[in-house]
């Protein structure tokens, strides 16, 4: 029997600092329809999370701890991270 | 390690880079400074994205020690910190002077840009705001009902 690709993919994610407080949570898992990019799961977010619409339309977006473009493809157990404009030094 | 809860021992960070064949060693400080677009900063807070900030960090520092001929530490505070304290230090030590102020000034600049760390400042108004850089002002008033 050949493998089946899954129907969907959960990925881990991350809101930090002010993202955390908007939209109450600094972690959360979520499913989306496979196959998926850092674009879907936005999407997902936006319309699955409270307040998540509120978020920029194109916040700079982790996966698996670098930076990454929107329409990079993720996978099953990836962390997808949300970076506000970062303020160090 | 870059990040730290600890206060920034600059002697430490020295004695991790210099060497006989070492003769310059370039350092730079960033500290808390009491004012911030027309405020009184009483104290700020940083949080970090742990993992990428460690690993953005360690990147950083292996791009300027493959660029120059310097060895460089460097860290980061997170936590609370209050006006005067050392928020970042980095020191870089080469052969010679230029190697070691290039590879100081690139990795603080890229710091700045690249690394997951975000700044809560206090003031002495009471308020409370996040730094951004990206927004008219500097700064975005914190979430109603935050604590």
């Amino acid at each position: 029997m050949p493998t089946r690709a899954p129907a969907t993919v959960t990925v881990h994610l991350v809101f930090l600092a002010r993202y955390a407080e908007l939209v109450g949570c600094e972690t959360a898992d979520l499913a989306v329809p496979a196959p998926a990019t850092v674009e879907t799961v936005l999407t997902a977010i936006r319309t699955g999370l409270s307040r998540g619409g509120e978020l920029p339309a194109r916040p700079v977006c982790a996966l698996n701890h670098r930076q990454v473009p929107l329409d990079a493809a993720v996978s099953d157990g990836d962390e997808i991270a949300l970076l506000p404009p970062v303020a160090g030094g | 390690m870059h990040l730290t809860e600890r206060p920034i021992d600059i002697a430490l960070l020295i004695s991790l880079v210099e060497a006989p064949g070492r003769g310059g060693i370039a350092s730079f400080l960033g500290t808390v400074r009491d004012h911030h677009a027309g405020r009184q900063v009483e104290r700020l807070e940083y949080t970090a994205y742990r993992p990428m900030a460690e690993a953005e960090c360690a990147r950083i520092v292996a791009e300027a020690e493959a660029r120059w001929p310097a060895r460089i530490a460097l860290e980061h505070r997170i936590g609370a910190l209050g006006v005067g304290d050392i928020a970042v230090a980095i020191v870089a030590a080469s052969a010679h002077r230029d190697g070691a102020f290039d590879a100081c000034r690139y990795v603080i600049e890229e710091l700045k840009h690249r690394v997951p760390i975000w700044k809560r400042e206090y003031y002495t108004d009471g308020s409370v705001a996040w730094v951004d850089p990206t927004v008219p002002g500097g700064v975005v008033e914190l979430e109603p009902g935050t604590p």
